[in-house]
């Protein structure tokens, strides 16, 4: 207890840091699998502060909204992946750009 | 002391990662780093004495949806190098510079604030919100984080929600199915008029072939 000790505003700006490092490389790569992974490390971000504020206040919701969050990205993986291997098999240089050939 | 250590230790994994996966050129170096993240985040989970979120995380994300990212590279066959300066679309390198600037100026804003919230300092909305703030820096007072505890918040308070999880699974899984039939039959289209299986290789020096 000599001063230094973890608060939970580390936790916090731990997962705002990675929440800004994912979502600044959501918007600068142009391959849709990084894009992805990015989005991944964003929630991860969201995930930490739920579990942070969790402890802090001695509420297991908290727990419980990270257990939704994880379902909610298995889904989106899952449809997403899909999106990327039907639109990168036909092409495999294809961007993110190059997605607009989903409209068909 | 042994708090501070493994945090730092465990951020800095999470963090190193982070820039890791947005800076590889190679999608598997950016997959394995995305690893690294999630094992330094299942890390603190523990040190916030969240056990079951800390192997759920890494039976999911390390386990599953990672090596779920890494097949679809390998079958794919697009472990390359990828260019980083695309300048495709100038107008989104300025609102990543914005999000990313901004949003650290709103973080070191948040910092502030949050550290005098939790100090003490009565705050307005915390009170409101039914929230009482005793104590400056301590944790919370034990509480059960146990499985037997989320299963009774997840099958009581949020059962609807929980029901609702189930239908968006058996949605993705039926959207994945269909996705991958149509590709199928856009391949056997495709092949047939480039004349063999290699028509994916040739279509891939014009990426505009995939409008047709």
């Amino acid at each position: 207890m000599s001063g230094l000790e973890v608060t939970t505003g580390w936790y916090l700006t731990l997962g705002a840091m990675l929440f800004l490092i994912g979502g600044t490389g959501l918007l600068v790569r142009r391959n849709p699998l990084i894009m992805l992974m990015c989005v991944e490390l964003m929630l991860n971000g969201v995930n930490l502060s739920f579990i942070a504020f969790a402890d802090r206040f001695g509420d297991v919701h908290g727990h419980t909204v990270v257990l939704f969050v994880l379902v909610v990205a298995a889904a989106e993986v899952v449809v997403g992946l899909g999106l990327v291997v039907a639109v990168l098999r036909a092409s495999p240089r294809a961007t993110a750009d190059d997605l607009s050939a989903l409209k068909g | 002391m042994v708090e501070v250590v493994v945090f730092a230790v465990a951020g800095a994994a999470c963090l190193v990662g982070a820039v890791g996966v947005v800076l590889s050129r190679n999608p598997v170096h950016a997959a394995l780093m995305l690893v690294m993240t999630l094992f330094g985040i299942a890390v603190l989970f523990v040190a916030l004495q969240a056990h079951f979120i800390a192997a759920v995380q890494v039976i999911v994300y390390a386990g599953a949806i990672v090596v779920l990212f890494l097949f679809v590279i390998m079958l794919l066959g697009v472990d390359r190098a990828a260019e980083l300066s695309l300048g495709a679309l100038p107008a989104q390198r300025w609102t990543a510079a914005a999000f990313g600037l901004g949003g650290a100026a709103v973080l070191v804003w948040l910092v502030a604030a949050v550290d005098r919230i939790f100090k003490g300092a009565h705050s307005y909305e915390l009170e409101r919100a039914g929230i009482v703030v005793t104590e400056a820096d301590a944790p919370a007072t034990s509480y059960a984080t146990d499985v037997s505890a989320i299963a009774r918040s997840l099958f009581s308070d949020y059962v609807y929600a929980f029901e609702l999880t189930s239908l968006l699974l058996i949605v993705a899984v039926i959207g994945t199915v269909i996705l991958a039939r149509r590709s199928y039959g856009a391949d056997g289209r495709r092949a047939g008029q480039h004349g063999g299986e290699s028509a994916p290789a040739e279509s891939g020096a014009t990426p505009q072939k995939a409008r047709q």
